[in-house]
């Protein structure tokens, strides 16, 4: 029984009554506000074939295609990285020595307050020419969720039982095998859910790329609203493409979770 | 548990859905608005350059191709189409033919998207070779770049719908005018014309069609860029025609590369006089009446 | 240093901007997260459906794309407020982060539910108390304390958010860096480094405020 249905009593049959009756109702005003905004859309011309009839076309869906590869590549690339830099700053903000701890923080604090876009600006621009777009997009991903990566791992190693701790030591691993090989992968399948979160926002942060000029797919889909004067169909079309991919990562994740949780390792 | 049921449902048929959209497309590229008409301009490919005292020449005809930095999201101008691997406009067709007074065939250029905060730092470090990407000659980028040209004298103007009643800056009181946040011409209008009200959008295909659906009256930049725009428009904008400044348009090359400059200048004086330059313009921008063709500044 | 001296007043406006569009967004995004949180609780299954749809939907979709909706759907319909086009445009500005924010403060809540006993809202059920009650009244007044810390990296990830605005008419930090950088592109790296600084005041400020918060409400379990 999860914790909604303990908030309020099994419905009895007035309760059904009013639940039909609030669903029929709120399913016309639904329907109605649809309604309403297609025919304002349409009546702004929105919905002549001509802003969309580009989508049924080979060659623009190769667009939107190669787009979407720049897209997951470049999620891919700042997940991996990110993951990486999660796990080392989660280190070094756990280390019980003040030198390492001390500059990992300010660095974490640096990188964690800034926003992904000014991050991405700043490689860009820095490294103007020297650095492709790819790599500007990467870093600015990797550097900002990176952080919020490495607190979350941190989160879920403090929030084990100190007994966890207490035991490798006592069976003599020392500090760094203690952490590798007890806590890190316990504190990582439980913080499992959050992680996956902070990749879809990796995800959809991605798509600032156009900006630096990295080919991504809202950089096709700023394209293809330029070349047929169609912007607001064209990033309708983009919006169910992320949608529907950040719901694939969701789906996955949850199997993931889920398959964990049936692994034997589990410490109860 | 039941919503990743839900999800997956939704997905796969999403996903089905994207897929028969696919496979009962329609092949090919559809037809968006482009002015040109008749077949692209061709230039005459140098064969016999020797410009051993230039460094960017040298380094270029040793790697057997030139890089060039163009704006990939100006119609007209500098535009990467959807779906296209090279891009087109004016700019274009001027790189295209540099190059080949530099001794380039069209296949030997490598064209390289610059936006306009890159650009200084892209010559200097030696990323491009050279910029045509609406580069207005000016003094603070005098003193870091070289410029050869300029090639065409834009000026600040304004794009309306063709049945708009602003003829000049000075019908902008209490108007919406809208451009890209933070650039030049978005500055002189908050400077010079307050009392307009201006809006900002990171590109300006956004302002573009906040034109067309009557959120602003007016679009303001460099009448080149318009033009490109009501060029795409099929006759629903226009642009106004009465400049409020001056932007001349300059190639860019590497600081103290004389040698380069002048055959630059050489070949773009060439270009103008044979009636190419005319040409080249009614191919990407429209018609050229009433336009003047600029001498180059051989500073 | 004179491209930032010399540009100060801009840059001040750009704080100032992004500050007042956080804040409103913030509280906005509070009220329409907690609404949406009680939606997803509440005993009548197709608010819990329009809620769950809503949620999933809207934290799935890039925040640039929100706006964009926000600022180029919205006048389709009619539907803009204000006088100016600066006000329309905040308004639509505000509008789009509070609907994105929302998402991620109802979920941080919905977990923050979660973490209440089962006994209480049993308890509060046996004595008569009815849904909005026992949420009121139960539920959310102990929710909300382990509700803090997600909240405030919800809300800090919001202002870093404003950011994204700058496309859409907006004057805040950004935007106005992007307009020093206009004037001088020849100390991009300097300006690059000013804004960093105001950014991280204000993520940094407002972390220390909810480190004070969350004390304050953890003395009073």
């Amino acid at each position: 029984m999860s914790a909604s249905q303990v908030l309020f009593d099994a419905p009895g049959p007035k309760a059904r009554r009013n639940n039909v009756i609030i669903s029929i109702v709120a399913v016309l005003l639904l329907l109605g506000a649809i309604a309403w905004i297609v025919f304002k859309f349409a009546e702004a011309g929105q919905f002549e074939a001509s802003k969309w009839s580009p989508f049924s076309y080979t060659d623009i869906q190769g667009v939107l295609l190669k787009g979407l590869g720049s897209t997951l590549l470049a999620a891919a690339l700042g997940t991996v990285f990110a993951m990486l830099i999660g796990v080392i700053f989660a280190v070094g903000r756990l280390s019980t020595k003040r030198w390492i701890s001390l500059p990992t923080t300010i660095v974490l604090e640096f990188f964690r307050g800034l926003p992904v876009l000014l991050l991405m600006f700043g490689v860009y621009y820095l490294g103007s020419g020297k650095v492709s777009p790819l790599v500007a997009v990467v870093t600015g991903l990797a550097l900002y969720n990176g952080m919020v990566i490495a607190e979350i791992i941190r989160a879920g190693v403090l929030a084990l039982p100190k007994g966890q701790g207490e035991a490798a030591t006592a069976v003599g691993l020392t500090r760094g095998q203690t952490l590798r090989t007890i806590l890190l992968p316990q504190a990582f399948r439980s913080m499992l859910p959050t992680i996956i979160a902070q990749v879809v926002v990796l995800l959809k942060d991605s798509a600032l790329g156009y900006l630096v000029t990295y080919q991504e797919l809202l950089y096709a889909i700023n394209n293809i609203g330029r070349d047929y004067q169609n912007l607001l169909p064209a990033f309708i079309v983009g919006a169910a493409i992320f949608i529907l991919i950040n719901l694939l990562v969701a789906a996955f994740a949850k199997w993931l979770e889920r398959r964990l949780s049936r692994s034997p390792k589990k410490i109860k | 548990m039941r919503f990743t049921k839900k999800a997956g449902v939704f997905g796969a048929t999403a996903l089905a859905a994207a897929l028969a959209l696919t496979a009962c497309g329609q092949s090919g590229s559809p037809n968006g608005g482009n002015a040109s008409a008749g077949p692209s301009p061709e230039y005459k490919v140098a064969s016999d350059v020797k410009l051993d005292s230039s460094p960017t020449w040298t380094k270029a005809n040793k790697a057997g191709k030139l890089v060039i930095g163009v704006k990939f999201d100006q119609p007209g101008l500098g535009n990467k189409k959807a779906g296209a691997d090279k891009p087109e406009g004016f700019d274009i067709e001027i790189a295209k033919s540099v190059a080949a007074g530099l001794g380039f065939k069209p296949e030997q250029i490598e064209f390289k998207e610059t936006v306009s905060k890159n650009r200084e730092p892209f010559l200097q470090n030696g990323t491009v070779d050279l910029v045509v990407a609406t580069y207005t000659i000016n003094d603070a980028r005098k003193k870091v770049v070289d410029f050869a040209g300029p090639y065409y004298i834009a000026g600040q103007d304004l794009l309306v719908k063709k049945d708009s009643t602003i003829t000049g800056p000075d019908d902008l009181k209490g108007k919406k005018v809208c451009s890209v946040d933070g650039s030049t011409p978005a500055q002189r209008i908050t400077e010079k014309y307050p009392d307009a009200q201006l809006v900002t959008y990171d590109t300006y295909s956004k302002c573009v069609d906040n034109l067309n659906s009557g959120s602003v009256d007016a679009v303001t930049t460099d009448d080149a860029i318009l033009r490109g725009y009501a060029a795409q428009s099929s006759g629903a904008l226009k642009v106004v025609g009465k400049p409020f400044s001056q932007e001349p348009y300059g190639i860019g090359l590497a600081k103290g590369d004389t040698a380069l400059r002048t055959a630059i200048n050489d070949s773009l004086e060439k270009l103008e006089s044979d009636g190419t330059w005319k040409k080249a313009f009614e191919y990407t921008l429209g018609s050229s009446e009433g336009i003047t063709i600029p001498k180059p500044d051989r500073y | 240093m004179d491209a930032i001296t010399s540009n100060l007043g801009l840059f001040a406006s750009g704080f100032w901007g992004t500050i007042v569009l956080s804040f409103f967004t913030m509280v906005g995004s509070l009220i329409f997260g907690t609404v949406l949180a009680a939606m997803r609780v509440s005993p009548t299954p197709v608010l819990r459906a329009a809620a769950t749809t809503y949620v999933n939907v809207v934290r799935n979709t890039p925040l640039t794309l929100v706006l964009f909706f926000c600022a180029f759907g919205l006048p389709y319909l009619q539907i803009s407020f204000g006088n100016t086009t600066d006000q329309v445009s905040f308004n639509y500005a505000v509008l789009a982060l509070t609907a994105y924010t929302s998402c991620f403060v109802c979920e941080a809540i919905r977990s923050g539910i979660a973490t209440v006993p089962l006994g209480q809202a049993e308890a509060a059920r046996s004595i008569g108390l009815t849904f909005t009650q026992s949420l009121r009244f139960i539920i959310l007044p102990q929710g909300i304390r382990t509700v803090v810390p997600p909240l405030a990296s919800v809300i800090i990830a919001m202002v870093k958010n404003t950011s994204i605005a700058s496309g859409f008419n907006n004057k805040e930090l950004i935007s106005a860096m992007n307009g020093v950088i206009e004037l001088r592109g020849d100390q991009v790296p300097l300006i690059l480094a000013g804004t960093a600084i105001a950014y991280l005041i204000l993520s940094i400020g407002l972390g220390q405020i909810f480190g004070l918060i969350e004390r304050k409400v953890r003395i009073a379990r």
